[in-house]
C-alpha cells in the first residue's frame, strides 16, 4: 500500500514541475466560471443554487480530463520508464493505482480551487449546502471515471495525442450512452436488455441524480464499478503491451 | 545468483530468445555479448520480470521471477537499456523515489544516499532536473538507481553506452569493485569492455547461447590465437621477411595489413611460433619495431561466432 502512495506522490510532484498544473487548474477555473456565468445563466435565473456550475461539469471533463489522463501510461512508455518502475518491487496494480490517485487527487484540487462559486452563493441567497455537498461528491466521482477511461486509453499507445483522442470518443460514448445518439446505432439489431443495458452506462443520468441531491448507493455504485472495470483493463492493456 | 533454464520467449512470427539456460555466481562478472536484436534485451528484461517469459524459468538468488516477483526483484538491481527515468525530476528526487520504493529508511538510507552520490559523481547535479542532464550523467543516475540498495545481483544492460572514454573507465572501476561480492550481469557490444570487467563471457545470436566461456577462452578460439605479428622498420625488407616466414614449418599462413608494414603469422593448430621467428629475425637481421604474441582476437571470434 505504502508503494501505491510513493508511486502517486511522485505523479503528483510531476504535474507541479512544469506548468502542466497550472495551466490546467487556470483554464478549468476560466471555463467553469464561463459557462456558468454566460451559458449558465447564474445570476438570470434568480436561484441560490449551483445547478448551472454543475450542468456543464460533464462537458468540461469530455476534454480537460483526457488532456490529463493522456500522458498518465503513453509517456511512461515512450521514456521507456515504465520499465524502470515495474523492474522495482512493486506490482503493476500498485503502479496502476497510484499514477491514477494522483490524477484523481489532481482534478479533486482543480475542483476544490472552484470554491468560490460556492461562497457566492450562499453571500447571494441561502442554498441547500447538502445537495451542493452532493454535487461536488459526484463530480468528482464523474471526474474518476474519466481518468480511469483515460488511464486505460493512455495505455493503449505510446502517442499522447491518440491516448488523448482515444479518451475524448470514449468518454463521449459513455457520457450520452442513455441518448439517441448511442442508442440509435443499436436500436435497429439490439434486443432491448442490451439497449437498456447501454442506456444505463450514462454518465449523465447517474451524474445528474447525485447532482440533484440525491445519493443513491446504485450511482455511487456505477462510478465506483466504472473505475475498478477501466483501472483492472488498463493493468491487463499494459501487462500485455508495457514492453512494445 | 541469477538461474535461467530453458528460458523463451517467443513473439508471433520470430523466436526472440530460444532455450537460454546459464548460471552466474557471486563473484562473478558475467558479459552477454551479441549483436543487436541478438536477444540479450529481451533475455534481461525476462530475468528483471519486467516481460514474462513465454517458456522457461529464470530466478534471482532463488526466487523465481514469475512465482514470487517481489522477492526477486528486491535482491536485484537493473539498469534498463538505455538508463530511462523521469525527465522532470531532479536527481536527488528521483534517487529519493527509488529509496522509498526500496523500503530504506533511517540511517542506511542516508548513508546509501550519500555513498552512492558521491561514488557516482553526482553531488554536483543533485539539484539539476534529470532532462538538463548530459548523456553521460544521465547514465550515472540510471546506474546509481540500480546500486542504490546494494543488491547482491546486478544487470546492467549497456552500462557504458554513450559515455566518453574516462567515464567509461570510472564505470568498469566501479563494476570491478563491487564485482567481489555481487552477481553482476553486464550487456555490451563493446569487447574491450568483455576484457576490462569480465570473469566469463556469454556470446548469443539469433535468441541462442553460442559460447559459454571466460574471455581469454575465448580468445584462443581466435585464428590469431598464439599468433605472432612483426612490424618491420624498413619497409624495402618486407618481401624477404614474408618469405621468410611462410617457410618456417610451424606457419600456417602470414597476412599483411592495409599498411603493409605490419606482419602476421599464423601458427598450425597447437604450434608455438615465437621462438622460431626470434631466431630467423636475429638470423635474417630484419629490423624491428615490434613484435608481438597475440593471444587471440575477440572481435574476429564474434564475428566467425555470430555470423
Amino acid at each position: 500500500m505504502h508503494h501505491t502512495v510513493t508511486i502517486a506522490k511522485r505523479e503528483l510532484a510531476g504535474y507541479f514541475a512544469t506548468p502542466v498544473a497550472y495551466v490546467f487548474i487556470l483554464i478549468f477555473l476560466l471555463l467553469a466560471s464561463a459557462f456558468t456565468f454566460y451559458l449558465g445563466g447564474f445570476y438570470e435565473r434568480g436561484q441560490a443554487d449551483l445547478a448551472p456550475f454543475f450542468n456543464f461539469h460533464p462537458w468540461l471533463y469530455l476534454f480537460l480530463i483526457p488532456a490529463i489522463s493522456m500522458r498518465l501510461w503513453a509517456e511512461e512508455r515512450k521514456s521507456g520508464s515504465v520499465e524502470l518502475l515495474l523492474t522495482q518491487p512493486v506490482t503493476l496494480w500498485q503502479a496502476v493505482l497510484g499514477k491514477f490517485l494522483a490524477a484523481w487527487a489532481f482534478t479533486a484540487l482543480a475542483l476544490a480551487l472552484t470554491f468560490p462559486i460556492w461562497i457566492t452563493v450562499n453571500y447571494l441567497g441561502s442554498p441547500d449546502n447538502g445537495v451542493i455537498l452532493a454535487a461536488y461528491i459526484g463530480s468528482l466521482l464523474m471526474a474518476g471515471g474519466f481518468l480511469a477511461i483515460g488511464s486505460c486509453m493512455s495505455a493503449l499507445t505510446r502517442n499522447q495525442v491518440v491516448a488523448f483522442i482515444l479518451a475524448v470518443v470514449v468518454c463521449f460514448a459513455f457520457l450520452l450512452a442513455g441518448f439517441p445518439l448511442v442508442l440509435d446505432a443499436f436500436h435497429a439489431w439490439a434486443p432491448q436488455v442490451l439497449i437498456d443495458a447501454i442506456a444505463s452506462l450514462s454518465f449523465l443520468t447517474h451524474f445528474e441524480a447525485i447532482s440533484k441531491g440525491v445519493l443513491d448507493v446504485r450511482d455511487l455504485l456505477y462510478f465506483v464499478l466504472t473505475m475498478a472495470f477501466f483501472l483492472i483493463a488498463t493493468a491487463i492493456i499494459l501487462d500485455v503491451r508495457k514492453s512494445e | 545468483m541469477i538461474k535461467t533454464e530453458r528460458l523463451t520467449k517467443r513473439y508471433e512470427s520470430l523466436t526472440a530468445v530460444d532455450h537460454v539456460s546459464f548460471e552466474a555466481r557471486p563473484g562473478e562478472v558475467l558479459g552477454f555479448l551479441g549483436p543487436n536484436g541478438a536477444g540479450k534485451t529481451t533475455t534481461m528484461r525476462m530475468i528483471a520480470g519486467f516481460i514474462a517469459p513465454t517458456g522457461g524459468t529464470a530466478s534471482i538468488c532463488g526466487h523465481d521471477i514469475e512465482r514470487e516477483p517481489l522477492a526477486a526483484k528486491a535482491k536485484l538491481g537493473y539498469l534498463p537499456e538505455g538508463a530511462p527515468s523521469y525527465g522532470e525530476m531532479s536527481v536527488r528526487g528521483f534517487l529519493e523515489f527509488i529509496a522509498d520504493l526500496r523500503d530504506l529508511t533511517g540511517a542506511a538510507r542516508r548513508i546509501r544516499l550519500e555513498q552512492v552520490t558521491e561514488r557516482l559523481g553526482l553531488g554536483s547535479v543533485a539539484a539539476q532536473t534529470i532532462d538538463t542532464l548530459s548523456k553521460g550523467f544521465r547514465r550515472r543516475v540510471g546506474i546509481a538507481q540500480a546500486i542504490l540498495h546494494d543488491p547482491p545481483v546486478l544487470i546492467l544492460d549497456e552500462p557504458t553506452d554513450g559515455l566518453d572514454p574516462n567515464q567509461k573507465h570510472e564505470v568498469r572501476a566501479l563494476i570491478n569493485e563491487m564485482a567481489a561480492e555481487k552477481t553482476i550481469v553486464v550487456s555490451t557490444h563493446i569487447l574491450e569492455e568483455v576484457e576490462a570487467v569480465c570473469t566469463r563471457a556469454i556470446i548469443i545470436a539469433r535468441g541462442r547461447i553460442v559460447a559459454d566461456d571466460t574471455p581469454q577462452g575465448l580468445a584462443a578460439r581466435s585464428r590469431y590465437h598464439n599468433a605472432v605479428s612483426l612490424r618491420l622498420g624498413r619497409p624495402e625488407q618486407l618481401a624477404a621477411a614474408r618469405a621468410a616466414l611462410v617457410a618456417l614449418p610451424q606457419v600456417e599462413s602470414v597476412e599483411t595489413d592495409a599498411q603493409g608494414l605490419r606482419l602476421t603469422a599464423l601458427p598450425r593448430a597447437g604450434a608455438a611460433l615465437l621462438a622460431d621467428v626470434n631466431a630467423i629475425t636475429a638470423r635474417d637481421g630484419f629490423a624491428l619495431q615490434a613484435l608481438e604474441l597475440e593471444s587471440g582476437r575477440l572481435d574476429e571470434v564474434f564475428r566467425s561466432i555470430t555470423t
